[in-house]
């Protein structure tokens, strides 16, 4: 118990009581091994602070030879850009052609790149390029540890000397890596699309009700359905020929109406009446989703990123599809559950400490229950996870779901896993074992990646948690 | 795209002039001309070459990022291509003095080009011709077969860094006169190393024999060597008869081997593929050289804008101007490194010390420091030294042979490192080490090098492809290796094998989780990697892994 001794005044004392009662009821080894690597965990879950924009950070050159060009650094040409209604018309076709591949049993190659800049209060900005890599056998850098680089340099300094320090999140960047990301900005801008827009054609939420009628969530179509006088798309020849015999009954033209001599009709510009493209309300019920993301130290590097990758994906979905009117919760967990005011806050949180699934989904239980929501809303709750519980057998998790499926249209679980070598993660083995998943599909979906899944697999993700 | 003006044009021949007299050697006509924004959308993803073939992925923004020049060799900036006559591109606005340094630089490629022995391949034709006749065909076949053909030449593209660059180039530089007899060549060089596999003391004792019958009897000495070699080894005749008989071997590679043996490539409704595979081999064979010459391209014509744009009577009044764009593309960052600056720094070294002498026996056993600082010989043949090196050098032999402890020293270069520090929340970048070889060996690991992979012959039977990678010190990129051996699979018609090496997994949770450890002050320990080797296998779209054996040490 010597590590206790060591960190004991460290620990979070709830946490640390948690784990006693976990302990309690039982552990084995490596379990309790892995526990104890949470439970000493000291960091703190806050954003990660953008550092000022001093303007003398210190910016490193290529550091390979192959990025120098002559038309770049000789003439200064500066890379071409390209405006975005050039490439509108492309990507369509670009993802039509990508499509056929499926058809032909060839893997897709083009990515819906990367995909959201969240901005504090509201701001997030949806970007999308298409881009694809020519898979050939390169090699890849054997570098174990990630913290040495080491690239070409001149100038004075001795051996082992500091020459300049560069911020690990650039200023501006933010949000270019969830989590625990690496800094650098994406360009993106330079071809922005909606990345809804995409994923719209791909996706609805499931299980829509009629609910909360008090205010109703509306999505917009267009269709011909306007009616306008003398100009507009298409002519609308009944309403026409109607208006016109309108007209010139009122100009007394019609004297017998069973004797009608069209030849001489007087026709008013006013009188053709076209259809016209226009915005059509589409009633729809009211949604509420849930956002879950486990935060806790096992988390870190590759999980949270692809937990956070496909939120925003569901995210920015809701936000294109729905027009923002679904309305979104966002909740952290580790050991215990808090609910964050925006996706900014959601999509920086650092990891650390614990991990308690039923945390979070009691949150979620109490909120529903507190508000009201259930008779109001349609309710989806998408929650990211490495799979990791030390609630190892569910006791407390699959009660608190229990009654969430009670009242949700969706449950919707991603687990990333680690791939450390046990077979299965906690979460997924105590989900089997309930017999929820199997029992009721319609209610609750879970699924499963490998720690080098893709944007690809996470749309197929997506599809599995809301089709 | 429109040729420079007349006035441009005129400035461009006064360079060539001076470039000429000053020695570079390079064909008469050369075009030039103005490019946009809107042309380089075109052009750039096309490698600058404006007939390449069409293919979608020109369209799509390739994904940046690392290992990105492995991927896609050619160089989608460039000013110069390598045609004939070569094409120039450049900016609309560039003031009269600023073209005179930029027509400096292109010439100097334009001669590196041309002279440069790793581009032998490229002399006897003009690519943009080429290109232009496999476009057109290409678009035939794509009227003609739809997506099949898209997916063929994706496919072929997977493969295309696997191409026998060195092999074109070695048939290109056959020593033209073959001097002396074959019978001798064949039994000092194949007869007694491999038929016979005689010990290195035996081979000197026959060298001595044959050299000593030569002495005595003359011209006859080497029907008399033979006559006691009759005597030993009665067989030898027959063996080099029938080695005369046999065709001289020629190695394959990938792309070759799949086009001469594929079953399904051979059908004769399927053969058009292998049209496109042919474009997709030349193509790739005509950009290899570009990227591995980038420092010593850059820097020959870093060296000769320079060296020119000094001598030229033309631009007086903007010596300043020009120092300041000069500058701003050969000065070495302070981190990161440039090829315009590392190479004509390397150039400029080289010709001082030739002009000195000291590429020299006597100069290599000086080891008294002053000496060797002091040592000139003033044999002022740096110029012609450095014209031999352009002719015969590739980046890595340039940098594997002249970068040594004078030059980093005298350059001030030295490797930079990069670390975290947490508790800053920076990365820290530091001066890692100020040795020659260590400088050498950052240079040579950051240069193009596509894995070696070859057929391996023995192990292709029944239908099964089986290819060796040869383990160089690094994996290849995982990722990759199921979509790539899915296109060999489709062109082979049947199963692939990969052989090759991977980091073994290890035990331990700690390197997974690195959440801080159970001390923040423990230094990251250095993790011992281990290799082994495994064997992919894809059979009908699926693809399985085997491990073969660990590898007990790095080789």
């Amino acid at each position: 118990m010597d590590m206790e001794i060591r960190t004991g005044d460290d620990m979070d004392p709830k946490r640390k009581q948690y784990f006693q009662e976990i302990k309690a009821r039982g552990l084995s080894e490596e379990r309790e091994e892995r526990i104890r690597r949470e439970l000493i965990d000291t960091r703190a879950h806050e954003p990660e602070p953008v550092p000022p924009a001093t303007g003398s950070e210190f910016h490193p050159g290529p550091t390979s030879f192959y990025e120098y060009a002559d038309l770049l650094f000789l003439q200064a040409m500066g890379y071409p850009s390209v405006s975005p209604t050039v490439c509108l018309g492309s990507l369509d076709e670009l993802l039509e052609r990508d499509k056929l591949r499926e058809k032909d049993g060839l893997p897709r190659k083009i990515r819906v790149g990367r995909l959201i800049k969240p901005g504090q209060g509201g701001k997030d900005k949806i970007v999308v390029v298409p881009t694809t890599v020519e898979e050939k056998f390169i090699h890849d850098a054997v570098r174990p540890n990630e913290e040495e680089e080491s690239a070409g340099g001149s100038g004075d300094g001795e051996e082992g000397e500091v020459i300049g320090e560069q911020p690990v999140r650039q200023p501006g960047g933010a949000g270019a890596g969830p989590g625990e990301g690496q800094g650098g900005p994406h360009e993106m801008e330079s071809s922005a699309y909606d990345l809804g827009k995409v994923l719209t054609e791909k996706f609805e939420l499931p299980n829509l009700q009629d609910k909360g009628k008090k205010r109703s969530l509306t999505r917009y179509t267009y269709d011909m359905t306007d009616r306008n006088q003398g100009f507009g798309q298409f002519l609308d020849k009944k309403a026409t020929l109607r208006k016109i015999v309108d007209t010139n009954i009122h100009l007394g033209r019609i004297p017998d109406v069973d004797d009608i001599d069209p030849t001489g009709f007087l026709i008013s510009p006013g009188d053709r009446i076209y259809r016209i493209l226009s915005k059509e309300k589409d009633y729809e019920s009211q949604a509420m989703v849930f956002f879950l993301r486990d935060y806790s130290g096992s988390m870190m590097g590759k999980p949270t990123d692809l937990v956070v990758a496909q939120h925003v994906m569901i995210y920015s979905w809701l936000l294109y599809q729905y027009d923002k009117q679904v309305e979104s919760r966002f909740i952290l967990h580790d050991t215990e559950a808090n609910e964050v005011k925006d996706f900014y806050t959601y999509y920086n949180s650092k990891v650390a400490g614990g991990t308690k699934v039923a945390s979070a989904y009691k949150l979620v239980n109490e909120i529903v229950e507190k508000e009201s929501l259930a008779r109001d809303y349609n309710i989806y709750v998408f929650h990211g996870t490495d799979g990791d519980d030390w609630d190892s057998e569910g006791k407390e998790a699959l009660p608190e779901l229990e009654t969430m499926m009670g009242y949700a249209n969706r449950i919707g679980i991603t687990i990333a896993e680690h791939g450390f070598g046990q077979t299965r993660s906690e979460v997924e083995r105590y989900l089997l074992r309930s017999g929820l998943l199997a029992d009721k599909p319609e209610l609750v979906r879970m699924d499963i990646m490998q720690q080098d899944a893709d944007e690809s697999r996470l749309i197929e993700g997506i599809k599995t948690l809301i089709s | 795209m429109e040729l420079i003006d007349q006035h441009a044009k005129k400035i461009m021949e006064g360079c060539k002039r001076r470039a000429r007299d000053a020695g570079l050697r390079f064909q008469e006509e050369t075009l030039e001309y103005i490019v946009t924004n809107r042309d380089l959308i075109e052009l750039s993803p096309k490698v600058m070459i404006p007939t390449l073939y069409d293919y979608w992925v020109h369209e799509v923004e390739v994904l940046k990022g690392k290992g990105k020049y492995e991927l896609y060799p050619g160089n989608p900036y460039e000013t110069v291509i390598n045609t004939r006559p070569p094409i120039s591109f450049y900016n609309d606005n560039n003031p009269d003095w600023l073209n005179v340094m930029i027509f400096y630089h292109v010439i100097g490629h334009i001669d590196f080009f041309q002279n440069n022995l790793y581009f032998r391949h490229t002399w006897d034709y003009d690519f943009t011709g080429q290109a232009l006749s496999d476009k057109r065909l290409i678009s035939k076949y794509r009227s003609e077969k739809g997506r099949q053909l898209d997916y063929i030449i994706e496919f072929g593209r997977a493969i295309d860094n696997l191409v026998g660059y060195h092999n074109t180039l070695s048939q290109l530089n056959q020593p033209t006169s073959h001097t002396g007899s074959k019978r001798l060549d064949f039994y000092f060089d194949v007869f007694l190393q491999t038929h016979k596999k005689v010990r290195i003391n035996d081979y000197v004792k026959e060298i001595e024999r044959y050299n000593q019958n030569i002495r005595e009897y003359g011209e006859l000495g080497e029907k008399t060597f033979f006559s006691e070699v009759d005597q030993k080894y009665p067989e030898f005749n027959a063996i080099f008869q029938k080695s005369l008989e046999k065709k001289p071997e020629t190695r394959m590679d990938l792309i070759q081997f799949i086009m001469a043996h594929s079953e399904f490539l051979n059908k004769e409704e399927n053969k058009w593929m292998k049209t496109v595979l042919e474009v997709i081999r030349n193509t790739s064979i005509f950009f290899q050289p570009q990227i591995r010459t980038k420092i010593m391209n850059e820097g020959w014509a870093s060296y000769w804008h320079e060296t020119l744009f000094m001598q030229d009577d033309r631009i007086q009044g903007h010596e300043v101007d020009f120092a300041r764009v000069n500058a701003n593309v050969t000065s070495m960052p302070r981190v990161g490194m440039n090829p315009y600056a590392l190479g004509m720094r390397l150039f400029y070294y080289i010709e001082e010390m030739a002009d000195k002498g000291k590429y020299s026996i006597e100069f290599k056993r000086l080891l008294n420091a002053n000496e060797r600082k002091e040592y000139d010989r003033k044999t002022h043949n740096g110029r012609d030294f450095i014209f031999k090196i352009r002719e015969n050098f590739n980046d890595f032999l340039f940098i594997n042979t002249f970068v040594d402890q004078d030059f980093v020293t005298g350059y001030n270069l030295f490797v930079a490192g990069k670390r975290l520090n947490r508790s800053k929340m920076v990365w820290e970048y530091f001066v890692q080490s100020r040795k020659a070889e260590d400088y050498r060996d950052m240079v040579i690991d950051s240069l193009y090098h596509p894995p070696h992979i070859e057929v391996d012959h023995k192990k292709t039977v029944d239908q099964t492809l089986y290819l060796n990678h040869r383990f160089e010190g690094k994996p290849l990129v995982k990722d990759f290796i199921p979509n790539t051996m899915f296109g060999i699979e489709y062109l082979w018609g049947g199963p692939v094998k990969l052989e090759t090496s991977e980091v073994a997994p290890t035990a331990s949770l700690h390197g997974a989780y690195a959440v801080g450890g159970p001390g923040p002050q423990d230094p990251p320990e250095e993790p011992e990697i281990q290799w082994q080797r495994v064997l992919y296998t894809l059979e009908n779209r699926k693809l399985s892994k085997r491990i073969l054996y660990a590898v007990e040490n790095q080789p």
